[in-house]
Parts: structure tokens; C-alpha cells; sequence
């Protein structure tokens, strides 16, 4: 690996985005590419191209078989991101298990005194309303959106955002009562029974969690279940 | 900051203290392999390591080709898995397969 790239590359990260190493196993011959441009080295054929983007996609490094022999894609992608509505207890156990984890975490609430420093350290707060701090984190396919905070007040602008985005996991605290007229309110935002089944409620694994640290341990389980087991 | 990328940054600050560096990844693997693809064992000459490409089994092997590639051989793409004699030597007790790219930072 030649210096110069190693450096290009942790620029390209250093800066935010997503970027791919490719070696060529035949021939040792390596190249760079970053937000699908190749920064460094040859052109590539369409078909390494496309296997980048899925390779970044699944977030997998893999090995493909081409007619120049087997090319080795090496992923580097900004960290898996998860939005936390609601800075409460559960939040202070589920924060730093998703940060070892390796998701960058945001913790949501507009309420004095939830989302502080003292109780959150290390992470991004944001005190605005849900909705607009939503709409400003712009979910995609590579975050995953939880709300915690049982208030529809704050909730339901989070999720009606949330299922409006690409988020591949959503997930709400909550009974099945209080599930079940969240989701009808929900409905009455104009959100069909294919947008309300994307959410988990009540979001987590059923291990018989009791305790806040084991339904952090429930939610997290469930979202790594659904990152990991797809495709 | 991933695994990965602090990885490539101690390479980088080895490299600039002026030692020679080379970089092991795990390219494939088949079966239950303890580390996936993408993970990587940075070595320099003075035998300082960091990271990994199994569970600890197949390491000495690794650094052995990573000491040949940082005095100047070419990249190496070597094969591990219960098929091998090399593997059964060094004994990936997994019994999974790996293979791993060796190459010096240069």
C-alpha cells in the first residue's frame, strides 16, 4: 500500500465520506475511490463500480472475482448513525452500549434538564423539537431512529420524520396499547399500514427485559438483528 | 473513528517515525473465520503489532511473511483453513478459512 494512499484515504474519512480501497490481488495494483470517483489509480470497469456501491451499501468489505482475477474491496464508511428521542434513563444505558457498538449517537429532547452534558457525556444533544431536529439529521439507510420518551408530543414528530426517511430500523418505547394508538395517530398523519410497519413497537427484543440497561441491551440486540440479518 | 481507520493511522505514524511497515487483511473467509473481512494486523520491523486477522491462531505465520514483504518481497495473498498443512500447523482451531493479503506500507 503506497503511503501517499493510506493518507488520501484518511482524509476522505476525515472529512465524511464514505471511501473504498481496492487491491488487486493478481497484480498487487491497488486504487482509492471516494463518493464513487476514483481519486486514485485506474479507471475501473463498470462492474467493480457496482460492486463498490453494494459493498458500501451492506457495509461489507468483500473479495470479487473479475477477468483481471480476484479484486479485494476494502469498505470504509462514516459511522452507523442512531438518533435517540428522549434523554431518559434508558437512553443513559443505551447511549454508550451503541457508542461501543461503533454508532455515532444523537440524543433528542427539547426539555430543560434531559439532554445534558452531566448526564449524557461524549455524545451530540440536541434541545430542539423532534421534528426539526429530525428533518436537520436527515435519516438514511444507514441510521436507525429510536424514541423513548412515551409523550406523543415529542414521539410522534420524530417518528412521522423518520418514516418519511431511509432509516432502516425505527423503533418506539412503549406498550401495545400505547403502540397500538400510536400507530393510529400515526394513520391519521397520512402514514399507510406499509410506512407503520417498518416501526418496532415496543421497540426490542423480548428477552424479559427488566431493568433500563437490559431493554438498552433488548433495543440494540433487535437493531443489530436487523442491520446484520438482512440480505 | 472504525477499527479500521485507527489501524491505518498507527501504520501511517510507524511509517513516519521511520520504521518499515507492513499491513495484513483478511481478503475472504469461509465458515466460522473469528475475524471478518476487512480486518487488519499492522506490524513494523521492531515487531511492535496492533489489530488482528484471527483469533490468535494464525498471527505468527502472518508476522513471519510481513517481516519478508517490509524487507522488499511483493505482496502476499496466503491461505489458512483446516485444508491446509501450514494452517494445521499453526492451527486455526475455527476450522474455518481465511486468506490474507500482506503488504508493505511503502
Amino acid at each position: 500500500m503506497k503511503l501517499a494512499l493510506a493518507e488520501r484515504l484518511l482524509a476522505a474519512r476525515e472529512a465524511g465520506r464514505p471511501a473504498c480501497l481496492v487491491r488487486f490481488l493478481r497484480t498487487g495494483e491497488e486504487a482509492l475511490v471516494v463518493g464513487g470517483d476514483t481519486i486514485v489509480g485506474a479507471d475501473l470497469p463498470d462492474a467493480v463500480l457496482d460492486a463498490i456501491r453494494e459493498a458500501h451499501r451492506r457495509d461489507r468489505s468483500t473479495t470479487i472475482e473479475t477477468e483481471a482475477g480476484p479484486v479485494f474491496l476494502q469498505v470504509f464508511n462514516p459511522p452507523l448513525r442512531l438518533v435517540v428521542v428522549g434523554a431518559v434513563h434508558i437512553a443513559q444505558a443505551l447511549v454508550p452500549m451503541a457508542s461501543l457498538t461503533g454508532y455515532a449517537v444523537t440524543v433528542i429532547d427539547p426539555r430543560r434538564g434531559f439532554a445534558t452534558a452531566e448526564r449524557f457525556p461524549n455524545v451530540t444533544l440536541v434541545d430542539a423539537w423532534p421534528d426539526e431536529a429530525m428533518e436537520a439529521l436527515a435519516p438514511d439507510e444507514r441510521t436507525a431512529v429510536v424514541t423513548l420518551t412515551h409523550d406523543p408530543k415529542l414521539d410522534d414528530p420524530a417518528l412521522d420524520v423518520a418514516l418519511r426517511s431511509r432509516a432502516f430500523y425505527i423503533g418506539a418505547l412503549g406498550s401495545k396499547r400505547t403502540h397500538a394508538a400510536r400507530l393510529e395517530r400515526l394513520s391519521a398523519m397520512g402514514h399507510g399500514p406499509e410506512a407503520l410497519a417498518r416501526i418496532h413497537g415496543p421497540a426490542g427484543l423480548d428477552i424479559g427485559a427488566v431493568s433500563p440497561a437490559e431493554i438498552a441491551i433488548s433495543i440494540l440486540a433487535q437493531i443489530t438483528a436487523v442491520l446484520r440479518r438482512e440480505g | 473513528m472504525s477499527e479500521a481507520e485507527r489501524l491505518l493511522h498507527q501504520a501511517l505514524a510507524w511509517k513516519r517515525e521511520g520504521r518499515k511497515v507492513a499491513i495484513a487483511t483478511v481478503v475472504t473467509t469461509w465458515g466460522s473465520s473469528p475475524r471478518p473481512v476487512g480486518s487488519m494486523l499492522v506490524v513494523d520491523d521492531t515487531g511492535r503489532m496492533v489489530g488482528s486477522v484471527s483469533g490468535g491462531c494464525i498471527e505468527g505465520a502472518v508476522v513471519k511473511e510481513a517481516r519478508a514483504v517490509m524487507d522488499g518481497a511483493p505482496p502476499r495473498l496466503l491461505d489458512f483453513g483446516v485444508t491446509n498443512e501450514q494452517a494445521w500447523e499453526v492451527g486455526l482451531a475455527c476450522g474455518g478459512k481465511v486468506q490474507v493479503w500482506v503488504e508493505a506500507l511503502t
